[in-house]
Formats: structure tokens, C-alpha cells, sequence
């Protein structure tokens, strides 16, 4: 299935928004408008701190950090880093020994049993392993947040449906979990954790356990729900492809602080923290191996050489790889050995290798003249790359 | 065996069926809250009351550690404060529940121990309160397990109805010891062992069917 195939969700789902008591006037703006009245989350020097045999452990330390409504938020890290305890502070499955999490501007530290459910009936979760109930069928489970809210029953049925034909798992109702591919149970775990309306939808590697091309529509999925409905996303996982496919703004947490945070073309066009480049090193083009070999820091005496050079973008302001124009400020022909771009929210960033026969001006011209915004010269390389 | 002998066979074993089908009633009834309240309680759990579990969990050893043959004597007090009489089917049945009781708990708790931990995760992150925790998730998901293990109790009930004489309770072991041991009928003590296997064999059958037909889901 493809993300083309998803990107209409039904007119009754909107229906369905519309019949949800108290708050129905509040959504009917959010979804007319398209711009999210709720769902930010906001950490105030949030800290972790778990009591293990081993002594006290920090999971999490002096987080700050403030996630708008409506966007898609990725956080990234390495394992241990504490991604999935700061996302389980937002629906209090992980209670914070410092600081305060607002949820729309309420402290949900404050609240009492009855409060919490209803926070979390507000935020809807997905989880890696899908967690559904294997006694109970696809229907009972996407029933279920619905039946212990207490919920009338023909009311559950429409809304069961209602979710069914948004996830694209229509007959499927009768069916028990084990009988799903992969794809199909996360797709039940959507289909659960938006019944409530919620505002907001944590996902706890939601695709991690997934194929490729199942992540794709997965993915696809959770886009079209942020963007027809609003939602704000926080999205933990492992896989930058995932960060680079459809969030807004990233957060990279190492060792429970905050690394870095900001718009993901801006984090992965220049990383600054060694975190970040790290998590970045699978996606970025290295140095093949037999051009290293045969790099010299100097021009051979004798017989043609040419010069590698490397030049880095990073996504900021209008820079993009004009090659012509390179070959033009060089003074000779130039050719793309190695690397390439990647257009992230309209900004490119990426890392090339060029080489040119030209012994014309330095790399750094390259720089002056916005061809890119950083120029390396590697060295020479005798005779043909 | 004569037809008088086929009687006393039939009689003895609606005595044990009726022993073990009540004290099994009140195995499960009783066994499954305890077994809950166990699991709810143990560090870590929606409930977690660590001197709570430690006492409960001591009481249920206590119980489980005491030969139901002794139990059986030890409890005569007990028994006459709830039945009235000492003697008799009714006079085991309770020995017989409380022994089961704690038995089947423990066999439970495991079960339900083995609920993953993420869809009792899953469950609290879609506003479900502890009681719908344990309807919904942890009961429904341990089910095959707790089949299995009901499974288990009532075999060993069976076994230790036999016992049940000790207090003129009758039943098939009671039959075995008097006719086959004490006035070395062999025969009947063959045809009660028939009986007594067939019984289990029923049982432990009908408990892996639904075990098997739950699992396959």
C-alpha cells in the first residue's frame, strides 16, 4: 500500500469529530482552520533519576524543551539515551523526579486518577512491539479505549469503523491479531490510539520492528493524520531515514540531556554535537576507501593529476550545487566523484566529492562565491580518478 | 465384582465428583483473587503493596507446604465451626478448598505474571483504571495459562480426595483402601484405579482443548 492511497481520509471521521460533546466547537476550528489549538507539550528542567543496585542512575537531566501543537517531533538518541522514559513522561507512564511537564499548560504532575485518565484518553500511543490484546479481535481492541470510557455501544461501533476505514483495515474486524502482518497490527495500534480524538500521538519506535516498505506507509499514515487532523506527533526512534522523512523539528538526547534540538534541515545540515553526527555517519557518503589509498597531499612532479575536493552544504539560506557555476569559478571541467544532496524541507544538505583537472583558484572561493558553505581541498590524485 | 459391588463403584465416584467439583468451585472462585491480588501487589505491579504481597504470599507458602493429609486433621476445628459436622463428603470439601485454594493461586500468578508487560502499558496509556487492567488485559490474556492450570488442580484434587476417608467422607479412594487394601479385594481395587485413570484422563483432555483452541487464536 502507498502513501498515495492513504492521503483521503474519510468524510466521517471529520463527522465523527464533530458529535464529540464539550469539546466539538474547539475542533471544529482546529480542523477548519488546520491550524492545532491543542496539543503542545512543554518540559520544565525535567530529570530522571532511577535507583538501581548499582546506585542512582540519570535518565533524564534538566530537559527543557518545548514541542508546538501540530508539529511532527522527532527525538533521536542512541539506545540508553533516554528517548523512551522523556516520551513516557508525556502520558505519565514515567513519573519525573525533577521538574514538570505541560501538556496545553497544565501541569499533569498535578493531577489526580481521574484527571490522568483523562489526559491520557487525550494522548494516543503506538508502541514498537504494537501491544495489542491477542484475545481480543481487531474490533474489541480499537473498542476498547472506548468501552472502559464508557462509551455507548452504538456509538463504539461507528467509531470502531469509522477508525478501521482510516487505517485502511476495512473486514479486518473479526480477526484476531496473530492472523496480521506487521504493517497491519500497527495499523490496529493507530487505529486504537485515535479513537479518543486525541491531540497528541506518542510513538515509541512505532516502525522499528517494521520493513521498509511498510515503514513507508506507516509513515505516510501518521503524516496524513498530523496534517488532516492536526495532531502533534512525538515520535521516538533510531532510524534518521525516519526524522528525515516526516518531521518537523528533531531533538537529539544523549545520555538524558538534550544535545542538540531545532528543524531537522538545520540539525542534519550542520550537526554540532557529536551525538548527532554519529547517529548521522550511516546516512552520510564517507571517502571510498581506494580514493583514500591514493590521495596525496601534494601535486605529482611528473604526468596529469587532478584535485579532489570536498564541498559540504548545509542547508542554510538559498546554497545549492550548482556544478556549471563550480566549473566556471574553477576554470575547468568538474566531475562528481562521490556524495550527493538531500532536499529536506526545502533546504539542501549534503556532502560531495568533486574532481577537477583546473589548477585554477583555491576551494575557498567556492565559499565566497555561495557555491557551498564549506570547501575542502582533499589533495591530488595522479593521473584518472 | 457383584452388582452390589458396581453400586458402591458408582456410589464412590459421584462422592468424589461432587468433592472435587465443589471444592474446585471454590478453588477457582477464591484462587483467581488471590492470585490477582498477588500479582497486583508484587513490586513493580499497578497495585504494588510490597507488605501486603509479603504476608499473602507467605500464607499461600504456609498452606501449600502443609500435607493435605495432615491439613485435613489440623483444620477439624475449622470444619466443624463451617459445616457443623467433622464427618462426611462436606467435612472434606473444606480441607479440600483450602489446600486447592493457595495451589491454584500460585499456578495462576504465574500465568498472569507472564502477561507482557507492555500491553498492561498499553492498556494504562488508553485511560484504562486498574480494575480494567485486570478485566480486560491481564484475565483475558493469562486465560490459557489459568485454563491450564485449573487443569492441574483438579487432577490433584482427584488424588487427594483420595484422602478424603480419613473423615468418612467416602469416594473412590476411600472404596480402594477399605475393599482393595483391607479385605484384599483385588479386584475392586483394579476397577477403581480404571475408573480414577479415565477421570483424569477426561479432565486433563478436556482442559488441554481449550488451552489448545484459546492458544490458537
Amino acid at each position: 500500500m502507498t502513501g498515495g492511497e492513504l492521503s483521503l481520509i474519510p468524510e466521517a471521521y471529520f463527522v465523527g469529530l464533530r458529535q464529540t460533546g464539550t469539546m466539538a466547537g474547539a475542533r471544529d476550528s482546529l480542523l477548519e482552520s488546520r491550524h492545532p489549538v491543542a496539543g503542545s507539550v512543554c518540559f520544565e528542567g525535567l530529570g530522571k533519576t532511577y535507583v538501581s543496585s548499582a546506585g542512582p542512575v540519570t535518565a533524564l537531566a534538566e530537559i527543557e524543551l518545548e514541542i508546538p501543537a501540530g508539529t511532527i517531533f522527532g527525538i533521536i538518541g542512541r539506545s540508553g539515551a533516554g528517548k523512551s522514559s522523556l516520551l513516557r513522561t508525556i502520558n505519565r507512564l514515567e513519573q519525573p523526579s525533577q521538574g514538570r511537564v505541560l501538556v496545553d499548560g497544565q501541569d499533569i504532575g498535578q493531577l489526580d486518577e481521574n484527571g490522568l485518565v483523562a489526559l491520557r484518553r487525550r494522548i494516543g500511543m503506538i508502541f514498537q512491539h504494537f501491544n495489542l490484546l491477542s484475545a481480543k479481535t481487531v474490533f474489541d481492541n480499537v473498542a476498547l479505549p472506548l468501552r472502559v470510557a464508557g462509551v455507548a455501544e452504538a456509538r463504539v461501533y461507528q467509531r470502531v469503523h469509522e477508525l478501521l476505514e482510516l487505517v485502511g483495515l476495512q473486514g479486518k474486524e473479526s480477526t484476531y491479531p496473530g492472523r496480521l502482518s506487521g504493517g497491519q497490527k500497527q495499523r490496529v495500534g493507530i487505529a486504537r490510539a485515535l479513537v479518543h480524538h486525541p491531540e497528541i500521538l506518542l510513538c515509541d519506535e512505532a516502525t522499528s520492528a517494521l520493513d521498509p516498505e511498510t515503514t513507508q506507509s506507516i509513515l505516510a499514515l501518521l503524516r496524513d493524520i498530523n496534517r488532516q487532523l492536526g495532531l502533534t506527533v512525538v515520535l521516538i526512534t533510531h532510524e534518521m531515514g525516519v526524522i528525515r522523512e516526516i518531521c518537523d523539528r528533531v531533538l537529539v538526547l544523549e545520555q538524558g540531556r538534550i544535545a542538540e534540538s531545532g528543524p531537522v534541515w538545520e540539525v542534519f545540515g550542520d550537526p554540532r554535537h557529536d551525538a548527532t553526527r554519529a547517529l548521522l555517519r550511516p546516512i552520510e557518503h564517507d571517502l571510498p576507501a581506494d580514493l583514500l589509498h591514493r590521495l596525496s597531499s601534494r601535486a605529482p612532479e611528473a604526468g596529469p593529476c587532478q584535485r579532489v575536493l570536498e564541498l559540504v552544504y548545509t542547508g542554510r539560506g538559498r546554497i545549492e550545487p550548482d556544478l556549471d557555476r563550480i566549473a566556471g569559478v574553477l576554470g575547468g571541467p568538474v566531475r562528481l566523484l562521490h556524495g550527493g544532496v538531500d532536499r529536506i524541507q526545502g533546504h539542501t544538505h549534503g556532502r560531495m566529492l568533486i574532481a577537477t583537472t583546473a589548477q585554477g583558484p583555491t576551494a575557498s572561493v567556492l565559499v565566497e562565491q555561495q557555491l557551498c558553505h564549506q570547501a575542502k581541498e582533499l589533495g591530488y590524485v595522479a593521473d584518472h580518478v | 465384582m457383584s452388582p452390589i459391588m458396581y453400586e458402591r463403584l458408582w456410589e464412590a465416584l459421584l462422592d468424589t465428583l461432587l468433592m472435587v467439583c465443589a471444592s474446585g468451585l471454590i478453588a477457582l472462585v477464591a484462587g483467581i483473587p488471590l492470585a490477582v491480588l498477588l500479582v497486583l501487589t508484587a513490586p513493580g505491579g499497578v497495585l504494588q503493596a510490597p507488605r501486603f504481597n509479603r504476608v499473602a504470599g507467605g500464607i499461600v507458602n504456609a498452606f501449600r507446604a502443609t500435607p493435605f493429609i495432615v491439613l485435613l486433621v489440623a483444620l477439624i476445628p475449622l470444619t466443624r465451626f463451617i459445616t457443623g459436622t467433622t464427618i462426611g463428603i462436606w467435612a472434606a470439601v473444606v480441607p479440600l478448598s483450602i489446600s486447592a485454594t493457595p495451589f491454584f493461586a500460585r499456578i495462576a500468578e504465574v500465568s498472569l505474571r507472564e502477561v507482557e508487560p507492555g500491553l498492561i502499558e498499553a492498556a494504562q496509556a488508553m485511560g484504562c483504571r486498574r480494575w480494567h487492567v485486570v478485566r480486560h488485559v491481564l484475565l483475558p490474556e493469562a486465560l490459557p495459562g489459568i485454563i491450564g492450570g485449573f487443569t492441574i488442580t483438579l487432577v490433584s484434587m482427584i488424588g487427594a480426595s483420595a484422602m478424603a476417608g480419613a473423615v468418612g467422607a467416602g469416594g473412590l479412594g476411600d472404596l480402594a483402601i477399605r475393599y482393595g487394601y483391607q479385605r484384599f479385594d483385588t479386584t475392586v481395587m483394579v476397577a477403581v484405579i480404571v475408573v480414577l485413570v479415565a477421570l483424569v484422563s477426561l479432565v486433563q483432555f478436556t482442559g488441554d482443548f481449550w488451552v489448545r483452541r484459546l492458544r490458537a487464536r
